[in-house]
């Protein structure tokens, strides 16, 4: 109540006495390392000109001897930080030096003190360049007259006569057979760079819509590179990922000819025969013992579709979650994947390994133009 | 003696003689010494993609050193034991041994790594702060649309570097880009083979990327952010509104040595950070995720931030292709891979010349609005911020699915829902916060500021003493300006013919885009404004606090009202 009535007791006079500040804002910043918070009095001249720079922080003369202290003492920590930015510079060549790299851990070791007295020389600089600015040069504040822009009529005249003139000079007005043979000449030029990256590579083709794989080409289980057989491969539920066999570390025919091998308990097949347009992709006659091969290339923008979840039988790509179902012929039921994945015609050789029945029978992978 | 007499060391005033003999550099170097920079937090945010700029060009010369930009395949036997035997190309081998066998090369890899992420983040934000106070406007469009170029260009140079060390996580980001660029139609197969030599991951994309990477894209870069400053100098820097602020000057601190002092700061401390950063925080162990193989991937495959937004517009897109006479047109590519983009950037680059048009204001801004004080300006940037996050977020999708336990396509349903319908909210919600706020600053100025003081009338009733706002505050909020008004849509005279300008279906959508930009709360109104202050609410007064005294309108067309804001 006490407060109340000391602003009562103000009412008389007719000035409320109540300090220049909102509730909830932040107090006047107190002057620690001086930061000059703009006055609040309002009563300065808004811009000092420069050459009657003025030290008016807080309003204190530069003579008061509060003043004097308070810069010396920001002297004497501008030069601590300047001293400890050398330190750690030294520190920073001393770690380069001593520390070894060459191992995991002598790596981390390393990585930590460069990092760290790298870290400090900086921050130092930067914090002693700081003070420096805010506590020990004095506050000027300049105005400068903004200068127009435009020209004013009479330069931009006499550019355009100027301009009038040359072109007349010149003759590119009046002689249009040379302007118009200069500008035929060009012409070509401007498509030699476009011409000339004509090499950067060959013409796609028909490349894209096949694959390494050919009648009779064994299934190769990625990793170990072995041919496998129906019986190896028993666990219902299952997903393995299968090279063909000669091309099991060549990237370029890895990333269309990659396949998933899944394998099913019975009955749990039910790949229609399906066709887009004329063209076969799917079918019952190309498993063997419940076990059917997909592309691994998701039909989106071909990414490797990764994931298999064994209970609901979708095969999911981790990059933008296009889903598949496995059972009915990879058919996609959520995201952006806008085909089933293709499916491999497969069958057993004379050893009893798995090989590949032929080619997809239409391009796997993302779409493209000449794809139809 | 006085501060400024003290012998200047010979080596400098000799060669600063021995110079201007030759340039006559005196009376220009003098004008650029003096130049002035206004102060304000958020002019610092350019300078922080400037600077990272400076450490990506020190510590990339670095990385160059011991970079092989070649995919040549060889059997890592080196320090990281676990990759072993390992098939690889040089070019992930050579960043293995940059991490593990060079000095200072993890350090260094990181700090180039975290600078691009931050470069990028501080342009985006440096443009938002340009939008938001209208910083665009004339004179300073050209400007504005060598940001556009930059930003652009350094999704490039950032999606290229982060691919050079031919890792997992970067090489099937790099598959998904041969993808997408195996939609565009007609040409884009051709694009593919000719980019990568033939089908991907092929032997030549590596070398040509770096060469991008380190030559071309950063010299244009260089070349631009030069003009960028060269322009900015030129036409001298806005400044915010406040007491002496006008259009026709420019208040602020001198560059030598304030500028230069604080700017040098600045550089440090942003180094320091980034250096801290990457003492600290990993960021991108290729050693991790292993060199690229076309038949692996792993799940929570992100890209490094700026690409997020693309990410989730292509796991946002229900699958849609057509096929377009005999020739496939996969939509659930091309839109996610345009659209967005041709938004946002699109969008801004054609914003300075919709604002001019609807506005007709071919005036010269060198005082910054504030963001209230243009609602439609604000509502639109704030719709794109919440689209541009609606599809960096869904790039997550499968993170967020993981760490908040939300079904995988429940969140992609949200998304997909969200991207239409939430924008549109955000902009209308803005423009009404802007104009709330508007009012608040007129009362402000009519009825004074809250002061916090509680007084108690005779009566008994308690009110709060409103004092009247500062010469700063009061310069600030009356620095408002509203667009003019121009003719009405369908305006005609008494004889019925429209005004200039407003005839056709243009000059009906240019009437109501006017009228959109010009609405505004009168700072002034009913003779109420100017005439209070200087002198304080005395107690019998403070009651009107209250009331709503308000006007809409432009200055200048106090007759002729626009649609909606009037309440009274």
């Amino acid at each position: 109540m006490s407060d109340m009535e000391e602003t009562e007791g103000t009412e008389g006079s007719g000035v409320p006495v109540a300090p220049h500040r909102v509730i909830g804002t932040p107090p006047p910043s107190p002057r620690l390392l001086g930061s000059t918070a703009v006055a609040e009095d309002g009563g300065e001249a808004p811009a000092v000109s420069e050459d009657e720079a003025a030290d008016h922080i807080e309003g204190m003369s530069p003579d008061d001897p509060r003043m004097i202290e308070h810069e010396k003492r920001a002297e004497r920590v501008v030069a601590a930080c300047f001293t400890l930015a050398f330190l750690a510079g030294c520190g920073f060549v001393a770690a380069y030096v001593g520390l070894g790299v060459h191992s995991v851990d002598k790596v981390l070791r390393s990585n930590l003190w460069l990092g760290l007295t790298l870290s400090l020389a900086l921050l130092s600089l930067g914090l002693g360049a700081l003070i420096w600015v805010r506590s020990l040069m004095p506050n000027v504040e300049t105005t400068e007259e903004r200068h127009d822009l435009r020209s004013d009529d009479k330069d931009r005249k006499a550019f355009d006569q100027y301009f009038r003139q040359g072109t007349a000079n010149s003759q590119f007005v009046k002689r249009p057979l040379v302007r118009r043979t200069l500008m035929l000449g060009t012409l070509p030029l401007i498509a030699a760079p476009i011409v000339l990256l004509r090499d950067l590579g060959p013409q796609p083709g028909t490349s894209l819509r096949h694959t390494v794989w050919s009648p009779g080409r064994r299934l190769l289980v990625e990793g170990t590179n072995q041919p496998i057989t129906p019986a190896q491969f028993t666990a219902p539920g299952s997903m393995i990922t299968i090279v063909p066999e000669g091309y099991e570390d060549d990237p370029d025919a890895l990333t269309k000819a990659a396949v998933i091998l899944i394998k099913f308990a019975p009955g749990q097949l039910r790949i229609p025969t399906s066709y887009a347009g004329s063209t076969l992709i799917g079918t019952m006659n190309w498993t063997v013992d419940n076990i059917v091969a997909y592309s691994k290339i998701c039909t989106h923008v071909g990414c490797p579709v990764a994931l298999y979840e064994q209970t609901t039988h979708h095969i999911l790509c981790p990059c933008h979650q296009s889903t598949f179902e496995a059972t009915t012929g990879a058919t996609v039921i959520f995201g952006p994947a806008p085909r089933p994945l293709p499916q491999l015609p497969m069958t057993v050789d004379a050893h009893g390994f798995l090989v590949a029945r032929s080619d997809f029978t239409q391009p796997v992978g993302p779409s493209f133009w000449e794809r139809g | 003696m006085s501060d400024t007499d003290f012998d200047v060391p010979k080596a400098l005033s000799g060669t600063g003689g021995w110079l201007d003999d030759r340039f006559h550099g005196a009376r220009g170097f003098r004008v650029l010494m003096r130049k002035v920079f206004p102060d304000h937090w958020s002019f610092l945010l350019g300078e922080i993609a400037l600077w990272s700029f400076v450490i990506l060009l020190l510590t990339g010369t670095f990385l160059s050193l011991f970079f092989v930009p070649s995919m040549n395949e060889v059997v890592y036997h080196g320090t990281y034991t676990k990759l072993n035997g390992i098939r690889m190309s040089e070019a992930y081998q050579s960043t293995l041994n940059i991490s593990f066998d060079v000095r200072g090369g993890l350090l260094m890899r990181q700090i180039h790594h975290w600078a691009a992420d931050l470069f990028m983040a501080a342009l985006t934000i440096h443009m938002l702060r340009v939008f938001f106070t209208g910083a665009y406007r004339k004179p300073r469009e050209v400007n504005w649309l060598i940001g556009i170029v930059l930003f652009s260009l350094g999704l490039i140079e950032g999606l290229f570097g982060y691919s050079l060390p031919d890792d997992q996580l970067s090489g099937a980001g790099l598959r998904i880009f041969e993808g997408v660029l195996q939609g565009i139609p007609i040409v884009g197969t051709y694009l593919a083979y000719f980019l990568f030599g033939g089908p991907f991951p092929g032997h030549d994309i590596v070398p040509r990327m770096y060469i991008i990477h380190v030559l071309l894209i950063p010299g244009i870069l260089l070349a631009l952010i030069t003009a960028h400053l060269f322009i900015m100098f030129h036409q001298k820097h806005t400044q915010m509104p406040g007491k002496g602020n006008t259009e026709k000057n420019v208040t602020g601190q001198p560059f030598y040595p304030y500028f230069l002092a604080k700017g040098g700061a600045w550089f440090f401390f942003i180094f320091a950070a980034l250096t801290l950063l990457s003492t600290f925080a990993t960021i991108n162990p290729i050693w991790l995720y292993g060199p690229y193989s076309p038949v692996a991937i792993s799940s929570a495959s992100q890209p490094d931030w700026y690409m997020g937004i693309l990410e989730g517009a292509l796991r946002m897109m229900p699958a849609w292709e057509i096929n377009f006479l005999g020739h496939t047109l996969s939509m659930s590519v091309l839109i996610p891979f345009a659209l967005p983009l041709t938004v946002i950037l699109g969008g801004a680059t054609f914003w300075p010349f919709f604002e001019q048009w609807a506005t007709g204001d071919k005036s010269y801004h060198n005082i910054n609005d504030r963001p209230r004080n243009a609602p439609v300006r604000t509502g639109v940037g704030i719709a794109t911020v919440v689209f541009y996050g609606i599809l960096w977020a869904e790039g997550a999708n499968d993170v967020i699915a993981d760490k908040l336990q939300i079904p995988l396509y429940t969140i992609t349903w949200i998304a997909r829902i969200s991207i239409i319908i939430v924008p549109p909210i955000a902009f209308f919600v803005t423009r009404r916060v802007c104009l709330g706020l508007q009012r608040k600053d007129r009362n402000e100025l009519l009825h004074g500021y809250e002061s916090g003081i509680i007084r108690q009338l005779p009566h008994g009733e308690f009110i709060e003493v409103h004092q009247p706002v500062n010469e700063e505050r009061r310069a600030v909020i009356e620095a408002k300006k509203v667009p003019a008004l121009l003719p009405a849509p369908g305006a005609e005279d008494e004889n019925g013919v429209p005004a200039p300008g407003s005839r056709g279906a243009f000059g009906w959508a240019k009437g109501v885009a006017n009228r959109a930009f010009a609405e505004s709360i009168a700072v002034e109104a009913d003779g109420h404004g100017n005439g209070h202050h200087g002198n304080g609410h005395g107690p019998g007064e403070v009651g009107e606090a209250g009331e709503e005294h308000e006007a809409v309108g432009a200055p200048g067309s106090a007759a002729e009202l626009p649609r909606g804001e009037d309440e009274s």
